[in-house]
């Protein structure tokens, strides 16, 4: 690979964390609001006897692992989504014009928004572990975080296809609220689904029940998870990973500034 | 040596033909001025030898590069400023020119020098570290003419450099651009739809107006085209007037618009007295009459049959619904 292409994914990356760090009410926002869920949500359903939890499982430990995935999911789908403001604002011209391929571009892009995404995910994570979540041991802590790592560019490739589809930022609290937040509440983020014939059903055609699952069977050991088999939702999880990615490159290359 | 060739180059979008089979060149260290009004094909053109759109039909080579085979080397040639600002607001100044260069190939040394020398070449030393989001209009556009010369183009495209800016900065940005096309042999392509830019700084204009080219030459022949000095007069009867004044042999050019008539002729003053008697004698009363050098403005009338402020207007109220991010922030 010629320097140039190196230095376009380097100079995509770069730009992506500076942006990052620059803007405090973000790191804020991203990293505050899943603790007030964790907090808060935990607390207050930690007083209710819920069914399908598992034996000597604590909500709040139970929620973890979904609050984990959620902002990791939030926070990579909108660093996709940001290549719009790139457009609105013309700086994607001005890296379109440039002689290097739109596939480093892409790559740099993705790393970027997937690294400020995984800082996030893993400073909430040692929170959960601090406050006392189990652990599965060492094989389980590295699956949670090849889990964590699928998540992220999953979401940074699902947030490419929208910005190539969208025209402006009108369209995303409709897709935030009618497509993100059900596939969220149908994952077993919040409450476990197994218990429900009609919600588990509907779970298996929802990706990001693939994806909650097999973080929190990771995290915390294989019981705590509807499929019994980790490498099934790994499996799973890598291929919406590529296809998400995959997809999301190609209408990228073809979008004209 | 011609630096730019275009062969019948063409776009169109859906039904509408934006450009139509434009053919021209650019030499070597020319200043190259593209007028029209807004929409007439312009941009399109630009975003096309930039290789920023794929044209529908034909082709032009770029520093003997071809866009659509060999996109790659024809990035590496040039450089542009765009229309619209296209620069990171969230970074400083001096990380929007590191990172342009580090995807420009540079190495860590030329970098370095080159930021000094361009930081130099537009006076923003002492803004370098700030974000660009604190800086004026006039300094984005700096920067932006910065970063188009960082990685030594061979041809620099400017989209409607001064859109936008107060009149000492465009008369600052001017300077600019002749400096930057005398000491480091650029080839400028620019397109603008003021004038007086176009006269100030180009050698040669070529006008389009609805995807097609009306005319091209240098900007001292298309004036003389015009006639030597340029009468424009008002009156009760224009056609009676225009008539009778088509018989004289001294008026080299004669052009009835909406409620004037222009003139082209030699020595202009000393005509006025005689317009005036002819108007008499033929009962037509003439309301106000001016002489004047010709300016591209009276070229562009003459060849698009409308001034460029005319268009202006309208094309004013048709944008102004549109949404503009110029200098926004996010």
């Amino acid at each position: 690979m010629k320097t140039a292409e190196l230095q376009a994914i380097y100079v995509m990356w770069i730009r992506q964390m500076k942006k990052y760090v620059r803007s405090k009410s973000r790191i804020v926002v991203t990293i505050v609001q899943p603790l007030f869920f964790l907090f808060i949500l935990g607390a207050g359903f930690s007083s209710i006897s819920m069914p399908g939890l598992g034996e000597n499982v604590e909500f709040i430990h139970f929620f973890a692992p979904g609050i984990v995935a959620m902002s990791i999911l939030f926070s990579s789908m909108f660093a996709g989504i940001s290549v719009l403001w790139d457009k609105q604002f013309g700086f994607l011209q001005e890296v379109l014009v440039a002689p290097v391929s739109r596939i480093s571009i892409i790559i740099g892009r993705t790393l970027g928004g997937a690294t400020t995404a995984l800082i996030q995910g893993f400073i909430i994570l040692f929170i959960a572990i601090g406050i006392g979540t189990p652990i599965s041991g060492v094989t389980g802590f590295i699956l949670t975080v090849i889990f964590m790592i699928l998540i992220s560019f999953s979401a940074v490739g699902f947030g490419l296809i929208l910005a190539s589809k969208m025209q402006d930022f009108q369209s995303f609290p409709i897709i935030m609220n009618l497509i993100i937040m059900p596939l969220l509440f149908l994952s077993s983020a919040f409450f476990p689904v197994a218990e429900n014939k009609t919600l588990l059903t509907i779970a298996y055609f929802n990706p990001l029940f693939y994806m909650v699952d097999g973080l929190r069977g990771s995290m915390l050991g294989i019981d705590n998870s509807v499929i019994q088999n980790p490498l099934i939702s790994l499996g799973i999880v890598t291929t919406i990973c590529i296809v998400m990615l995959l997809i999301g490159s190609y209408l990228f290359s073809k979008s004209e500034a | 040596m011609d630096i730019i060739k275009i062969t019948n180059l063409t776009k169109k979008f859906d039904k509408l033909t934006a450009v139509e089979k434009v053919s021209f060149a650019v030499k070597k260290g020319e200043v190259f001025g593209f007028l029209g009004p807004n929409g007439a094909g312009k941009t399109t053109t630009i975003k096309m030898l930039t290789t920023l759109l794929n044209p529908t039909e034909g082709t032009a080579t770029i520093a003997g590069f071809d866009i659509i085979k060999q996109r790659n080397q024809v990035r590496q040639n040039i450089g542009i400023i765009f229309q619209e600002p296209a620069i990171d607001t969230d970074l400083t100044g001096e990380e929007n020119l590191e990172y342009h260069a580090r995807m420009y190939g540079m190495s860590k040394s030329e970098r370095k020098k080159r930021i000094e020398e361009i930081l130099d070449l537009v006076d923003l030393q002492e803004k370098r570290k700030v974000l660009v989001k604190n800086y004026s209009g006039g300094m984005k556009r700096r920067l932006e003419i910065a970063r188009g010369l960082m990685h030594y183009p061979t041809v620099l495209f400017l989209d409607e450099p001064t859109l936008g800016l107060d009149a000492q900065t465009r008369r600052a940005i001017w300077e600019y651009i002749k400096k930057m096309n005398k000491e480091g042999q650029t080839t400028i392509f620019l397109t603008t739809h003021y004038m007086d830019e176009a006269d100030y700084l180009c050698d040669r204009v070529g006008i389009i107006d609805h995807g097609k080219i009306l005319i091209m030459d240098d900007i001292r022949n298309l004036k003389n085209s015009v006639g030597k000095d340029v009468i424009t007069l008002s009156c009760d009867d224009l056609n009676k007037l225009k008539n009778k004044l088509e018989e004289e042999n001294w008026i080299s050019k004669i052009k009835q618009y909406e409620k004037t008539l222009t003139l082209g002729v030699e020595k202009g003053d000393e005509k006025i007295p005689i317009i005036i008697e002819i108007a008499q004698k033929i009962n037509v009363l003439i309301k106000s009459i001016s002489v004047r050098k010709p300016t591209l403005d009276d070229v562009f009338l003459s060849y698009t049959g409308r001034t460029i402020r005319d268009d202006e207007q309208k094309n004013y109220l048709g944008n102004s619904m549109l949404p503009r991010f110029r200098g926004g922030h996010h």
